[in-house]
């Protein structure tokens, strides 16, 4: 029991990183802008495919595709950015939601039609493969990797949020958009770069999460739900709160679904709707 | 139109005016009953129009009068669909008493999410609905005991409408159950929309903050109204249970939901034909291309969607009044005899 229990904890771990690198960039960009991008799966599902292609058509290493989906997501998101999304930064909540809806439809045809609706294999490296055995417990390598090197983003993030120029400029217009305006901030340029980072960063995590939970054109929309209770619960714009809500609801849909699988995914909708009612904000969140 | 309206010097004389029949509108309703004479073999699919039609006039209450954007319709839909189906189930196949019923059971469950939906605008109220679909969809697959989970609802059996009329394989006596009750619930929601009420729902959707400062209660009426979209809603969703005689777990998916709001946007929102417009449209276009593998469907309806936000913000509906308001035609209709020119 109690070292399932680690089990299942690592797991969830490893899990909830995997959902915080794609959603990150969606509660900047939804802080900064209030742009409801329900598109942001997308471009994960890019990088996905993008890996994928990479692999098994040309035969780059996993390792090298990695960058590849941070890029294809980035520039991907820079087009659809400047064509449509900047158009309706001042429309209605529901004019955004309609948009990227649509763009979501596009997608997941579009995914189906180039890959067809099956699941995509990806062979790891033989490092990446295996596990270790510690005291009963054990640790997938993939997984540890995964943890790691979101940790790495983390850091990176954090650091470049709080100590640089830019990361200050981006926090002003987080927390007051027209102030930081009237301060001469350059808003769009310094949103439009965050946006292309997020969707870089949404795409990074597509690519890594096929291991962990397959890739398939459904994905656009099926991790759209848990992305969107990350942000959520984490509070618009708050690095530190997604990575908290995403943790959160890692391990406890991995403890749901292990423990309780006849209402694991009822437990999980319930407890955001709870939250929500308590905090309409977000745990971490400031408006 | 402006050209033909008489003076109107009241808030009475302006709702007046509103709410009388114009011929377009007559010649509407008669249209549907052409499907008995003219398509007779597809009367099965001018039901389920009917019904989809009925819940995206609901939906069209609080999105498109109201503003409330909801992405978990559905809920409501699939709740008065499975209390119709279990009611049934268990004994009781009368199909009128049972169509009340789950209009009352979803009105109830809406009337208690109304205190919520009342609360909160914006990406939060976007969150709440769609997690409150989910939720319910998640519920009624874990009571496999109840609702029979992924393998859906067996046993619905119904009994003759009124004790005469059977509903039978070709469709005749479901649509015309259908098209009853859309019609009846169509002009309920026409007298609310043409009320003070309604008009004061257009007022919080425009500016929630001025209704509050000029003494206009807003909560309440955010909360009669959705009660009231949720048991349009579930008496939708009964009636798609009375007439396919099964309930699956798609009723509450989120694919129905969002579906929905294609139907309407495409319509236009804000306007009482629009959603029935768009269900029309929607349905009949999905049936012709029903060949097609459903993944592909959606390619369409995304570059419909995206077409619709950026280049015609009030639907078809909309682009068509103000096509029909222009300057040009204007000119053009006044040059027809005034019997061509209809009245509204």
């Amino acid at each position: 029991m109690i070292v399932s229990m680690f089990g299942v904890l690592f797991d969830g771990l490893a899990y909830g990183m995997l959902l915080f690198l794609l959603s990150v960039g969606l509660s900047v960009t939804l802080g900064m802008m209030n742009f409801v991008n329900l598109a942001h799966c997308t471009f994960g599902m890019i990088g996905g495919y993008v890996t994928v292609t990479l692999m098994n058509s040309m035969g780059w290493p996993f390792l090298a595709t990695l960058p590849a989906a941070f890029l294809v997501a980035a520039a991907a998101s820079v087009v659809f950015e400047r064509t449509m999304f900047r158009r309706l930064y001042r429309s209605t909540d529901l004019d955004q939601c309609l948009l990227t809806i649509g763009l979501v439809f596009v997608s997941v045809a579009s995914a189906a039609w180039l890959y067809g609706t099956i699941q995509q294999p990806v062979n790891l490296p033989s490092y990446l493969r295996g596990s270790y055995n510690v005291m009963g417990v054990t640790i997938g390598v993939y997984r540890l990797f995964l943890i790691g090197m979101s940790i790495v983003i983390t850091v990176a993030l954090v650091g470049a949020l709080e100590y640089t120029r830019f990361g200050a400029q981006v926090r002003a217009a987080v927390d007051n958009q027209r102030m930081a305006r009237g301060l001469g901030i350059n808003v769009d340029g310094a949103f439009a770069v965050t946006f292309a980072l997020g969707s870089g960063l949404a795409g990074l995590g597509g690519a890594l999460a096929i291991d962990i939970v397959g890739l398939d054109p459904s994905f656009a929309l099926a991790y759209l739900v848990y992305v969107l209770i990350v942000v959520s619960v984490g509070g618009l714009g708050s690095i530190a709160g997604s990575l908290v809500a995403a943790i959160v609801l890692g391990i406890s849909d991995m403890a749901g679904k292990y423990y309780f699988p006849e209402i694991g995914s009822f437990l999980i909708y319930l407890v955001m709707l709870s939250l929500l009612m308590w905090r309409p904000v977000g745990l971490f969140g400031k408006r | 139109m402006a050209s033909v309206a008489p003076a109107i010097s009241g808030p009475h004389q302006y709702l007046q005016a509103q709410t009388r029949w114009s011929r377009v509108e007559i010649a509407f309703w008669l249209a549907t009953l052409l499907p008995f004479v003219v398509a007779p073999n597809y009367l099965v699919l001018a039901s389920q129009v009917a019904i989809t039609a009925l819940f995206a006039l609901s939906l069209d209450l609080i999105l498109g009068y109201a503003g409330i954007v909801s992405l978990g319709h559905a809920a409501f839909f699939g709740f008065g669909a499975y209390t119709a189906g279990i009611i049934s189930k268990y004994g009781w196949g009368e199909p009128l008493s049972g169509l009340l019923i789950s209009g009352i059971a979803a009105g109830l469950l809406g009337y208690l999410m109304s205190f919520v939906i009342a609360r909160f605008r914006h990406l939060a109220l976007i969150m709440i609905t769609l997690g409150f679909g989910f939720l319910l969809l998640e519920a009624a697959n874990s009571a496999s005991w109840l609702t029979g989970g992924a393998d859906g609802l067996q046993g619905v059996r119904m009994w003759p409408l009124l004790g005469i009329f059977k509903f039978d394989l070709w469709g005749v006596t479901s649509y015309w159950y259908s098209l009853i009750v859309l019609f009846l619930l169509f002009l309920v929601s026409r007298r609310l929309i043409h009320s003070p009420f309604g008009l004061s729902l257009r007022g919080i959707r425009e500016n929630i903050v001025r209704m509050r400062a000029i003494g206009a209660e807003s909560r309440a009426h955010l909360q009669k109204v959705y009660t009231i979209s949720a048991a349009m809603a579930g008496i939708a969703g009964a009636v798609l249970t009375q007439t396919t005689e099964t309930v699956s777990l798609g009723v509450l998916d989120f694919q129905r939901s969002a579906d929905l709001l294609v139907m309407l946007i495409l319509g236009g929102a804000g306007r009482l034909y629009g959603g029935i417009v768009g269900a029309i449209l929607y349905m009949v276009a999905r049936d012709q291309f029903s060949g097609i593998n459903p993944q592909y469907w959606y390619f369409p309806i995304g570059v419909l969607l995206i077409a619709v936000v950026l280049f015609l913000p009030n639907g078809i509906l909309g682009g068509l009044a103000k096509i029909t308001a222009s300057e040009r035609l204007q000119k053009w209709m006044r040059t027809l005899p005034p019997w061509l020119r209809g009245a509204s």
